[in-house]
């Protein structure tokens, strides 16, 4: 296993967020922002929809040569004086990273956004043994003074208002002084810049994410708004690329195609500010940058969602566009999908590495309105993959009893439409004129879960099948 | 079995293949050497003085800010005077590139410092390998002549391109790496770079400066 999880308490989760009136303020800016950069940047694009076939093609086609594209890779890393290791775990990844750093006697680490190193744990690691790792990215660093886990995979902080940051930097910085005004954004910022740029000299080692690993030239890549995650890399005597398997692409023609995707779909950008290609370390006569270079290759459970149908979920570039389009991420925030990664793909991904007994809430969490797959930049079919998880749940008896008999009581009029029709057509005929007067109910025998929170529309009186029948005979007529 | 080993027969499990499937060997051997084209927005694809008109509109559009000079010869009086609009000090930091060295930075009242940045200085000129036009990006890549940390640690980042290395599209500057270092073989470090440093990790809002320079200024350059 890895870090703490509080999936199974989702319901928990979620309740206590929509309660939460700091956080709900703080996802109004998830709504606001994020939809319409995405929309315009991809209007600006005219290739921009065969760009994202495009995308998915190339992954699907690393995906079913991945042995030997990470064959190839590894060579190629090699042949550049880097250094590839194979994790099959958490706990080998944790190991080899700790190990590095020993080697490399490191007191402080900084370290670039990376998911993976929270899916890890790596920063808990390194602090048991005495290695002080320091996040670099400006909401990483924020999440990291507070203890928590991030929010959302791009924006880690977006849970946050300023007003929080403000009463944490006081709270940590106290060699500044106290009396300094900090009431804008831009002062927060300034500040986590001078904090940061003395530990970014400091640093003995810097760990870094990957987006992409290149194949064709053993070539890792990042991408980041800050600058961070390249100070991290070039200041250090060595730096560690933390990657999981998916994240190889053949070539460099294929990564600049998922490139013209990513920014576009995560914040609205044309490119990130900065798009960093690294291969091996600093070579003979280079005036700077790492002199040792690690890439650490992770499993932990991904090559088993190979050749399922989960496999489409390995296709994800984590751009966030399905959490920031999802209604549900919307209402209740990163942290009550309760691990690593939230929203829509967190809700198909989680239960692949962490087990569908553990993590089954989140494939319920969905009205499958579809918005999703709509923006998702690889096409990954994410309503239909978390269908698959509830069907798995349902065949594993994970689901309540009361749900299954609700489903199994449902299953045996749908099979039976006659029945069927007659049944509705009686509930709804009651239900239609016991409504008659206010057009909706309060209160309902067995679906207090609704009515608590809102009314029940009362239906017409007609069945929706009864009425397209009624219709149709009408246009024909 | 080590641990490598393992890592790889667990995915080909997966994948029902033992990886000896001369096919699949072959299919991925060709992808990696011929190295095909996807799909190039046809945005950048403009040449002569409508691409350095789509270079200099997208790289303003992220916020840098564009400026055209006729020769290499008018370099750093053009820089000279950008750090002076800006009530900037009169300080350069630069690696040892050839197509800087012969600037007349004499010409100036410049003071001008070479190599690596140890994170003290404020302004920093690097020669870039080329422009993309689609984005108005910058590409550098890392070495003595143009040390990667002159790209990140100074507040003022300036860039000189020679109007003639800015390409229509990324493909076109990858051929061009390919061309100066060989097939399959990469400078350590490769910056694209589009526009300066920002953040908007509090409350979504933008701000300018987060790790990396407050300020990337281009200097595009006619020859």
């Amino acid at each position: 296993m890895t870090v703490h999880t509080t999936s199974p308490q989702f319901k928990q989760n979620a309740t206590r967020a929509l309660g939460d009136a700091q956080l709900q303020k703080a996802l109004g800016n998830v709504k606001q922002g994020f939809i319409d950069k995405r929309q315009k940047a991809a209007e600006a694009l005219p290739e921009f929809e065969a760009l994202r076939d495009s995308a998915r093609d190339i992954k699907n086609h690393t995906l079913e040569h991945l042995d030997l594209y990470l064959e190839a890779y590894e060579e190629k890393v090699t042949a550049s004086g880097g250094h590839v290791h194979f994790a099959r775990n958490a706990e080998d990844a944790r190991e080899i990273i700790l190990g590095i750093c020993r080697e490399a006697g490191a007191k402080t680490v900084t370290k670039g956004k990376s998911m993976i190193s929270e899916e890890i744990g790596i920063n808990h690691h390194l602090e048991a043994h005495g290695i002080r790792p320091v996040e670099t990215d400006l909401g990483e660093y924020i999440i990291q003074l507070r203890n928590e886990m991030p929010s959302h995979i791009i924006a880690p902080a977006v849970h946050l208002n300023a007003t929080q940051v403000e009463q944490d930097f006081r709270r940590v910085h106290r060699h500044l002084d106290a009396k300094r005004d900090l009431s804008e954004p831009v002062q927060l910022l300034t500040e986590a810049r001078s904090v940061l740029r003395e530990r970014f000299l400091a640093a003995d080692v810097g760990i870094t994410g990957a987006n992409f690993l290149v194949a064709e030239t053993g070539t890792s890549i990042i991408v980041t708004n800050e600058g961070n995650g390249d100070l991290t890399q070039i200041l250090p005597k060595t730096h560690i690329v933390l990657a999981s398997i998916e994240k190889l692409v053949p070539t460099l023609e294929d990564v600049s195609q998922l490139l013209r995707v990513l920014a576009r779909s995560a914040t609205g950008q044309e490119l990130s500010v900065y798009t960093t290609f690294s291969t091996g370390p600093r070579r003979s006569g280079d005036a700077d940058g790492p002199e040792n270079y690690h890439v650490v290759i992770l499993d932990n459970g991904r090559s088993s969602m190979l050749g399922t149908s989960f496999e489409e979920m390995l296709r994800c570039i984590r751009c966030g566009a399905c959490m920031n389009h999802c209604p549900v991420y919307h209402a209740v925030g990163g942290h009550a999908y309760g691990w690593v990664y939230p929203g829509p793909m967190g809700a198909v991904l989680t239960p692949s590495l962490i087990g569908v007994d553990k993590a089954g809430h989140l494939p319920n969490a969905s009205t499958f309105c579809g918005r999703c797959e709509s923006v998702c930049p690889v096409r990954i079919p994410l309503p239909k993959l978390m269908r698959h998880w509830r069907e798995r749940e349902f065949e594993r008896h994970l689901t309540p009893a009361t749900v299954r008999s609700g489903l199994n009581l449902w299953g045996f009029f749908a099979k039976r439409p006659a029945l069927y029709r007659l049944a509705t057509r009686a509930a709804m005929g009651a239900m239609g004129l016991a409504g008659r007067r206010h057009g909706r109910f309060a209160w309902l025998p067995m679906a207090k879960g609704w009515t608590k929170h809102r009314d029940f529309p009362a239906p017409q009186g007609e069945t929706f099948q009864a009425r397209w029948q009624r219709e149709r005979k009408d246009k024909t007529a | 079995m080590s641990a490598r080993d393992d890592f790889l027969a667990s995915i080909r499990r997966s994948l029902g293949v033992k990886g000896n499937e001369a096919i699949r060997r072959q299919i991925v051997t060709e992808r990696l050497e011929r190295a095909p084209r996807g799909i190039v927005p046809a945005r950048g694809q403009v040449s002569g003085e409508e691409r350095i008109a789509l270079f200099k509109t997208m790289a303003e559009a992220s916020l840098a800010t564009v400026t055209e000079v006729a020769s290499p010869t008018e370099v750093p009086q053009s820089i000279a005077l950008f750090l002076r609009n800006h009530n900037l000090p009169a300080t350069l930091r630069m690696g040892d590139d050839p197509r800087l060295a012969a600037m007349p930075w004499t010409e100036t009242t410049l003071e001008i410092a070479h190599g690596p940045s140890e994170g003290t200085d404020l302004n920093a000129v690097t020669h870039a390998f080329g422009g993309v036009a689609e984005t108005g990006t910058v590409a550098l890549v890392s070495g003595h002549e143009n040390p990667s940390t002159l790209n990140f640690l100074p507040d003022n980042h300036i860039v000189v391109v020679s109007a003639k290395d800015i390409a229509s599209d990324y493909e076109s500057v990858w051929n061009r790496v390919r061309f100066a270092y060989g097939k399959g073989s990469m400078p350590r470090t490769v910056n694209w770079i589009t526009g300066p440093s920002r953040s908007g990790d509090i409350e979504q809002t933008l701000l300018l400066g987060a790790h990396g320079p407050r300020r990337l200024h281009i200097v595009v350059v006619r020859d």
